[in-house]
């Protein structure tokens, strides 16, 4: 599955929360139906991520893991 | 979330050591990114993590912390040895050696991160008065109020911790 990305905000090398308060950050740019790629290595992030995505309404598309580095597609509700 | 009420979360902030600055800075900041309204209370010795001439140099307390690694793995170090003179400093340059590999946010930023989320602040009144902490001695945008303040907006509120 090939998702496409509308804004990309790499948090790679960064601690909780700072992959969280990016993705917010960077989600209150998008428009509803646009789908932003959050890219980290903090293994937190996955479950944080799915958390942030549950409680803030804006669904996970896709998830993957490649070399140690996570990439979440999230769509804006 | 959107047709449910926003979700609160009330924060006590206590303590004036390093360690113990991050988990109310970090919940704050986190449950803004989560469309929460989040609110800290800052009293006692948790008012140094607003003041603006002491945030950035938080200390960690070497005595009485048996979790604290050791600086040579495998090389236990006595507990005693932290009522050493200068022995605050090597734990906190320790702690800020680790915190730095692991590319942790520093104090000064997250507190900046929650200024920027809108975390309301509160600075404890009382206890302003009893460490002799002026109202200009804390960073910007800091309210000061008393107990009947913070359990106001802890009275909404869905999530609280003493901390």
């Amino acid at each position: 599955m090939s998702v496409t990305a509308d804004k990309t905000v790499d948090c790679k090398g960064l601690s909780c929360p700072e992959p969280i308060l990016h993705t917010k950050m960077a989600m209150n740019e998008l428009s509803s139906g646009q789908v932003l790629e959050v890219l980290a290595t903090d293994p937190g992030s996955v479950n944080d991520m799915d958390a942030w995505s549950k409680r803030t309404g804006n669904p996970m598309l896709d998830k993957i893991e490649k070399d140690g580095v996570f990439q979440f597609f999230l769509k804006k509700a | 979330m959107s047709e449910e009420k926003q979700k609160r979360i009330a924060l006590i902030a206590s303590k004036g050591t390093l360690d113990m600055a991050y988990p109310p800075l970090i919940l704050a900041t986190t449950g803004v990114a989560m469309d929460m309204d989040a609110g800290i209370f800052f009293t006692f010795y948790g008012l140094d993590i607003i003041n603006k001439h002491k945030y950035s140099s938080l200390k960690v307390p070497p005595l009485a912390n048996p979790a604290m690694p050791n600086p040579v793995p495998g090389v236990p170090v006595p507990n005693i040895v932290g009522a050493l003179p200068g022995m605050t400093m090597v734990a906190t340059a320790m702690m800020k050696s680790w915190m730095g590999k692991a590319n942790v946010a520093t104090i000064p930023k997250l507190i900046e991160s929650c200024q920027k989320a809108g975390v309301r602040m509160i600075a404890c009144q009382m206890t302003m008065d009893v460490m002799g902490t002026d109202k200009a001695d804390l960073i910007d945008g800091i309210e000061v109020g008393g107990a009947a303040t913070f359990l106001d907006f802890a009275a909404d509120s869905d999530i609280s911790l003493f901390i």
